[in-house]
This record gives C-alpha cells, structure tokens and sequence, in this order.
C-alpha cells in the first residue's frame, strides 16, 4: 500500500485561508489501512479545523466526503454532483489521489492534507514499514523476498556495508540490516550461493530515466 | 596494468608498505594539506585521502590529492558512492588519470545522516564492489559502463576497504572475495584493535586463497585517549574496542594515555608485521597526521624503500 502521515495543522491551514467553502475528501483505500486519509481521518480532521476556525473566529464552511479511491477517474466523477458548493478541496489522498482530482476540476485549487510517504506493509497495529522502491525491475527472487534496495540505507546490491553490527544498520540501530535478513534467510532454504556473484549496476532507467513512468495495457483498453 | 605509482612499486617489491590517511580541510586553503604532506613525506609510501569522511563537507578529495601530488607524495584518491552518480564516479575517474592520481579507494561512504549536511539525497547510485568493476574495465578493456571505448583508457591502482569486525563475520570473506574478483589490487582494512578476531578474519580470507590474489594492509589508528577509546567502541559502527585496550587506556593517567595509544598501535603494526601475508599498514591518525612519522619509526618501517620516483 501507499502510505501517508496528516501534515501539522497549522501547514494545512496557512494553505486553506484564502478559502471559504471547502471539502474535505478522504479516500477509502490505501490511506484509510494507513489511518491517515480514511473516512474516519477525515472526520476528525475536519471537526478539528472547523474548530480552530471557530477559535480564531474565522468563518468558513467545512464539509466531508470520502471516495472509494481518489486515484481512479471513475470515482473521481462522483465529484461532479457536488464540486458547485466549494471553492476549494482539501484531499486526504497520496499525492496520486490529490493529483487525479486536480486534473479533473482544473480550476479548482486542491489541498493536500498528507504528507505520502512510501510503498510499505503494515507490520503491526501503528507500524507501518518501508519494504518496496517500485524500480520496475522486481529482484526480490534472488534476496530471498528482502529487498536490499529498499530496505539497506546505501541501496547495495552487493552487500552488507562494513557497519553492520548485530544484525542492526549503522544508520540507526533501529533499522534491522537487510542484508542480515537476506543471508540469514537464503541460509534456511540454502540458497546463500545466490550472494556469491556479483551483481551488475541497478538498471534505474526503469525506475526514473525515462521521466515519469506509464503503464499501457493494450488488452485493457479495448 | 600501466600504473606506476608508489604504493604498486613497494608492494611489487615485496616490501611491507606502509599507507597513511589524511583528511582534507574544512576550507578551501592548500596549505593545510601541504603542511600535512611536509608531516608525512619520507615516512609512508603513499596517502589516503578521505572523500568528505562522515558525511561533513570538505575540500574535495581529487583536489587534495593533487596538491599531495605536486607535494611529492602518491595519493590514494578515495571515492564514496554516496555523492555521485555513474556518470560523476566515471567522469572523476578519468579526471583523476588525466592529472596522474594513481590509485583509488573505492568506499560505500559513510550515510549522508551522520553529517552535517542530513538534507542531502544519497546518491548509492551504483556500489562499491560494482565501482571497482567499472575501473578495471576503464583500466585493462578501455570501457565504461555499458561498453563504450575510452579514447585512452585509465591508470588505476584499484583498492576496496574490508571490516573485519563487522556482521555476519563469515559472509565478510564472501565480500572480500567479491571485491576481488571485481578487481581489487589491495585492500586497506577496518582499524584493528581486536588482533586475535583479524587473525581469524585473516586465516579464513587466506583458507580461500584471497591473500594470495590481493595485497591486504591492516589498518591502525592510534588512541589519544581513554575517552577516544570508548568513544570510538560505542558510536562507531563496526569498529571492534577490547575491553582490555580500554582497561589499559585507562589504567595510565590522562596525560599519559597519548603514548600508550602510540605503544598500542606500535604494537599492533609489530604483529600485523610477523603475520604472514599481510603486506602492509595503514595508518589513519584522524587529524593527528604529525604522528605518523613517530609510529612509522617506532615499528621499524623507516626508511621507506628505495623504488624510484613518482
């Protein structure tokens, strides 16, 4: 999933203040399982800046909605029959979501009221984790399910750097060493002959050197 | 191989080379290095310089290292993959060849959070086993990445950093033969305060025939404190501090400890000496490059030999 942490309160007011009649528009998907953007999220966002309005004696219309996804069009449209009442939106989508419905209603200005963050896996209740670069070409097979790319500080495809120490990155001895992970896993199904060659430079074209990335389905389209 | 600076000569020679480290300043005036070369000439047969070490700007490592050059000195240009892309390390490679840098340290560098610059992006474009690969070839096939013909190709004498002490200690060698089947010449490693874990670390790189194939040079630094020790053993990633180093720091008092952080590290060159294969030193003396010259003496490594000029 795409996950996504609220901005502070005061970013997100400073960006409404020209504004008077806005809607604050949750999304029921990725940033709902993240508890940052659900219709919940939305909820209490909008009571608490509906109150800060009220104490700082500022008038201004808030109201809520939630779409099933912001990021596809067809749910997007559901704005159609009730954009007429705002002169602003603020979006509690990833930044995919923001952008899908600023692209629909061109003329209307849209907030962001998160901060999106990355493709990750929801450890535990309140522990959302970093696991996936989306680089376009999935190595995941040969370190044994643990991407180094995503998950070791330095990106090495031929590690582990000399700062592994316990099992912890030097970075911060919170950050688990991918590459501990990786060896000691292809160790129990005895695959660490997988870490004896050495492996080429990443091909990042996929991920960023073509400008940003489209993907066209031909069998889709029809 | 075309390279003829002075660390190759002395290892070719056979002779126990002795290497120093030297970290560039915090500015941009050429005399702070020169005065570092005027501490270190006579007493080492080439100098490492640091590439923005722990992430802190500094003057560039290529810079520095041609001022070390015109000093008379061979320097060891050190590279971190953290700053640059493919196309920067390439491009600085030959850049380094065309102003007669001999040799290369290729680094992964120290994570861009530790310094004084946290905003940065880290670049990791490529790594650092795969950086020593992309110099051979622009040495001995005349390439770049991807196979394009060099009008001239470089003089590199290849060099990769191994940590001893670092997790997991068996995968270590694993790394180490990596790095020299991507094509290391020599290898200068982790300080080493731990002599009995380098050995074992030793034994199993030579068990697989790696000392046979690269010239490994045990690293030093010497101990200006009790405080440094500790310091060094609990902030420091990867670095291996005994307790019975610490306990001797300690048991001396303060205005003392200098020295006997000399006697450790002299100490530990004299054994790095009678362990067979290994080829020589390296001395970083973090901003205590004065010293070198006394602990070169002390272990018995002057003069330098004799092998021509650079």
């Amino acid at each position: 999933m795409i996950t996504a942490e609220q901005k502070p309160i005061e970013e997100i007011r400073a960006m409404m203040a020209p504004y008077k009649r806005v809607l604050a528009l949750g999304c029921a998907s990725c940033v709902a399982e993240c508890a940052a953007g659900g219709e919940k999220e939305t909820a209490m966002l909008a009571s608490v800046l509906r109150m800060a309005d009220k104490m700082n004696g500022e008038e201004r219309m808030i109201k809520e909605m939630t779409l099933e996804r912001q990021c596809v069009n067809e749910f997007v449209l559901q704005l159609d029959r009730v954009i007429e009442e705002y002169d602003a939106i603020l979006s509690l989508a990833c930044g995919a979501g923001v952008q899908a419905v600023a692209e629909m209603y061109d003329d209307m200005p849209v907030i962001p009221a998160l901060n999106t963050e990355f493709i990750g896996e929801t450890k535990e209740r309140g522990l959302w984790v970093e696991n996936c670069l989306g680089c376009g070409d999935c190595m995941l097979f040969d370190f044994g399910g643990i991407c180094p790319l995503a998950r070791c500080s330095k990106h090495l495809l031929n590690g582990p750097c000399g700062g592994s120490v316990d099992g912890k990155c030097e970075v911060n001895p919170d950050i688990p060493c991918a590459w501990q992970l990786i060896i000691d896993r292809l160790a129990k199904f005895d695959a660490l002959e997988r870490l004896e060659k050495i492996y080429p430079p990443k091909d990042w074209s996929k991920k960023q050197g073509g400008g940003p990335r489209k993907i066209v389905r031909e069998d889709q389209q029809k | 191989m075309n390279n003829t600076g002075m660390l190759k000569r002395v290892l070719e020679k056979g002779a126990f080379a002795v290497t120093a480290e030297c970290g560039p300043p915090k500015g941009s005036d050429p005399g702070v290095v020169l005065k570092k070369a005027d501490m270190l000439r006579g007493s080492i047969d080439a100098v490492n310089v640091t590439d923005n070490q722990t992430a802190i700007v500094r003057m560039s490592s290529l810079a520095a290292c041609v001022l070390l050059k015109e000093a008379g000195l061979d320097p060891v240009l050190q590279m971190v993959m953290r700053d640059r892309n493919r196309i920067a390390l390439q491009s600085d490679v030959l850049g380094a060849s065309a102003l007669g840098i001999n040799n290369i340290l290729c680094l992964s560098g120290d994570h861009q959070s530790f310094g004084n610059q946290g905003q940065a992006l880290g670049v990791f474009d490529i790594d650092s086993t795969q950086f020593i690969q992309v110099i051979r070839d622009m040495r001995d096939k005349g390439v770049i990445l991807g196979g394009e013909s060099l009008s001239e190709p470089v003089k590199a004498f290849i060099g990769a950093a191994a940590n001893p002490f670092a997790d997991p200690p068996e995968f270590r060698i694993v790394r180490l033969a990596k790095k020299i089947a991507a094509g290391a010449d020599f290898i200068q490693t982790q300080c080493i305060y731990n002599l009995e874990r380098f050995e074992r670390w030793f034994e199993m790189a030579k068990d697989r025939g790696l000392t046979e194939k690269v010239a490994i040079l045990g690293g030093v630094t010497p101990l200006k404190s009790a405080g440094m020790a500790r310091y060094m053993k609990n902030r420091v990633a990867g670095m291996d501090i005994p307790d019975k180093i610490i306990r001797r720091m300690d048991g001396v008092p303060k205005d003392r400890q200098k020295e006997e952080g000399l006697k450790i590290c002299v100490e530990t060159i004299e054994r790095l000496k009678e362990l067979e294969g290994v080829r020589g030193v390296h001395i970083m003396a973090i901003e205590w490059e004065d010293i070198v010259g006394q602990i070169v003496e002390r272990a018995g490594l002057l003069p330098r030999p004799a092998c021509g000029k650079d």
